[in-house]
């Protein structure tokens, strides 16, 4: 380190770093080349890899005729098995990826901890046990009352979602929510809430148990525009709100004492940022089931391709949407058999997470 | 257009009252403050004047640190008031007190990845807004601030990366590129060898002296304390015990009764100032 030195000549140098600036008018920011364009190869990946998903089925369609029917040129059949079959549910495969890693890269960088996320704060949990009561002891045995019940499920799921939300948040406030005491309370109630699960399963005869046992891992089977309507409209408004949380989630991360000095109000823009994630979360279980992984693993994946000191928001986003798409096309296509969505994000996530975290340590050390 | 403004006027020294005595920058008004049930501070008086240097010294858990929380409104008094330029400063919004108080928290934790220009940049951030996210003051502000401590060269690293005298330069610069007249800092040698000690004092005294910040510090070191401050504040438990030059206040009397230290007061032979030398501890 260089002591103190020469203190009475320096010349005033005009520029901090390598960082590039646009300054538009009134407008400035700083461009980060990496962080810009991940956000845009991830969004054409999952265009494309969309396309691939919706023409794969009993009756396959081309790539070129699904692009053609997606901007209302196709012939009646492909439109019909295009439109009201198959894209239905690749849009809530999208939508709820997009919910889930936006909502983990949120709660990641405001607890500063990268095990946070819905799957680990319980939320997936008290979503989880509302669906099974739902399933277990709202009328009917069969599997159709999963089917029938399918709007019921999704309030149901909701309601469980929500109201854990606010029992961690209560629990965890403290004159303000320190990320640490957010996971500990958070892991303690997902305890309870797959108690109830687990208590659930085993008073509920066999189709049930199946049907609950499909839900809770996360699946994008038999969705329609009625899952996808809801959640479409929901991330509608929580993700511009999301984003626009990006500059006050870079001054939280240092904690909330360096915050408050920065002239955040710490306990507002925490209630914010927990209040947002949690929404896009129960958004997200409520249309597919806990899709495990997603939450967890996209942030952590983000970050370390574009770099910086935190999940880029939109990058999640998007990488969230592609990892919930690809895996889904995983899942219909190359596997023998079709699994939930939910087996396979995990399958891929966590090696892939796993492998980033290893490479990671030997190139720093 | 601000773009046009220099920087020495961003940075400039404060203006002073013409009057004679100099005004009260902030000031603690019998403020109470306690965590939960357990009081640490009861009705308490300070006045930090414009253009002081104030060290605040005492033995563990005299409260000093919780004073300095309270004075920077980390900490909400029970009763009385923390006053910012004649305001109240639980009434002033945040943001304003952001732009004129500064506060560094006891070892501060930058998040993993961080660069330093990244870190001090942050000290933007109540000069900020969502469109204007870094205008050409801020690029300058941040430039000159990582120049004035020596860490324009380190601006790409990680904070992480640092050693410890380094990452507290990176701190200090983020305080300085803040922009505030006045700064608080807690115990900031923490940690550090005795030269990094050193360097980070003789930073912060640059501060006071070159840009004319209001400088209060929660230090341990008494002569180092004695050394750098202008006036010295001790506590002992909770209760502001003696304040004034280091010359007034480090007294062997003093050290017995809130240290519980049998030590001679001898004269600084480099600075001038009271030195301690311990014999023991009493009681």
């Amino acid at each position: 380190m260089t002591a103190g030195g020469s203190i009475t000549t320096r010349s005033t140098p005009q520029h901090v770093d390598k960082r590039r600036t646009v300054r538009i008018g009134p407008l400035s920011g700083v461009v980060r080349t990496r962080q810009l364009l991940l956000p845009v190869v991830a969004l054409v990946a999952l265009v494309l890899i969309s396309a691939v998903s919706i023409g794969r089925g009993d009756y396959p369609i081309g790539l070129l005729d699904v692009l053609r029917t997606l901007v209302g040129a196709g012939d009646q059949t492909q439109q019909f098995v295009i439109t009201e079959l198959r894209a239905p549910r690749i849009v809530v495969g999208a939508l709820v990826g997009l919910a889930l890693g936006l909502s983990g890269a949120l709660i990641q960088t405001f607890a500063r901890n990268p095990l946070a996320s819905p799957d680990t704060l319980g939320i997936n949990a008290g979503a989880s046990a509302a669906a099974v009561a739902v399933i277990v002891l709202g009328g009917g045995s069969s599997a159709a009352a999963g089917l029938l019940g399918g709007l019921g499920l999704q309030v149901a799921a909701l309601i469980g979602a929500l109201l854990t939300a606010f029992l961690i948040f209560a629990l965890a406030w403290n004159e303000g929510v320190d990320g640490y005491r957010l996971v500990l309370v958070g892991i303690g109630l997902g305890a309870v809430g797959y108690a109830v699960v687990d208590w659930l399963l085993t008073r509920s005869d066999i189709t049930d148990a199946a049907a609950a046992t499909v839900w809770l891992t996360g699946s994008l089977n038999a969705r329609t525009w009625d899952q996808a309507w809801p959640l479409a409209l929901a991330l509608l408004v929580l993700v511009p709100v999301a984003l626009g949380l990006s500059r006050v989630l870079g001054v939280l991360q240092f904690g909330a004492d360096t915050a408050r000095a920065l002239g955040i109000r710490v306990g507002r823009a925490q209630a914010t940022v927990v209040l947002v994630a949690v929404c896009l979360a129960a958004a997200a279980v409520a249309a597919a089931g806990p899709v495990q992984f997603v939450a967890l693993v996209v942030p952590q994946v983000a970050v370390r391709l574009a770099g910086g000191s935190r999940p880029p928001l939109l990058a999640s986003a998007l990488l969230g949407a592609l990892l919930v798409v690809g895996a889904d096309l995983l899942a219909r296509t190359v596997l023998p058999v079709v699994l939930p969505v939910g087996i396979v994000t995990a399958v891929i996530g966590a090696p892939y997470l796993l492998w980033l975290l290893v490479r990671g340590r030997r190139s720093t050390t | 257009m601000e773009g046009t403004r220099p920087v020495t006027a961003v940075l400039a020294q404060p203006e002073r009252d013409t009057e004679g005595t100099p005004r009260v920058r902030l000031a603690a008004e019998q403020v109470r403050l306690a965590y939960g049930e357990n009081v640490v501070v009861d009705s308490l008086d300070l006045d930090l004047v414009d253009g002081s240097f104030t060290a605040i010294v005492g033995p563990n858990g005299c409260g000093k640190s919780t004073l300095l929380r309270a004075l920077g409104r980390l900490l909400r008094p029970t009763s009385g008031q923390v006053v910012l330029d004649g305001r109240p400063i639980a009434t002033t919004p945040t943001r304003d007190v952001a732009r004129v108080l500064g506060l560094l928290p006891q070892t501060p934790i930058a998040p993993e990845g961080l660069t330093v220009a990244d870190l001090v940049a942050r000290g933007r951030h109540p000069h900020q807004s969502w469109l204007r996210q870094w205008s050409r003051d801020d690029e300058a502000v941040v430039a000159e601030a990582l120049s004035w401590t020596d860490m324009l060269d380190l601006a790409d690293r990680p904070v992480d990366a640092l050693s410890g005298g380094q990452r507290q330069r990176a701190w200090i610069s983020m305080a300085l590129a803040q922009g505030t007249d006045l700064l608080l800092l807690d115990e900031p040698t923490t940690y550090l060898d005795l030269s990094h000690q050193i360097d980070v004092l003789e930073l912060v005294a640059r501060l006071h002296a070159e840009r004319g910040r209001t400088v209060a510090v929660v230090l341990h070191d008494l002569n180092l304390a004695a050394r750098y401050a202008q006036r010295l504040v001790a506590m002992k438990d909770g209760v502001l015990v003696a304040s004034g030059t280091p010359a007034e206040v480090l007294t062997e009397q003093l050290l017995d009764e809130v240290f519980d230290l049998e030590a001679r007061v001898i004269t600084d032979p480099v600075s001038g100032t009271p030195m301690v030398v311990p014999v023991r501890r009493l009681r």
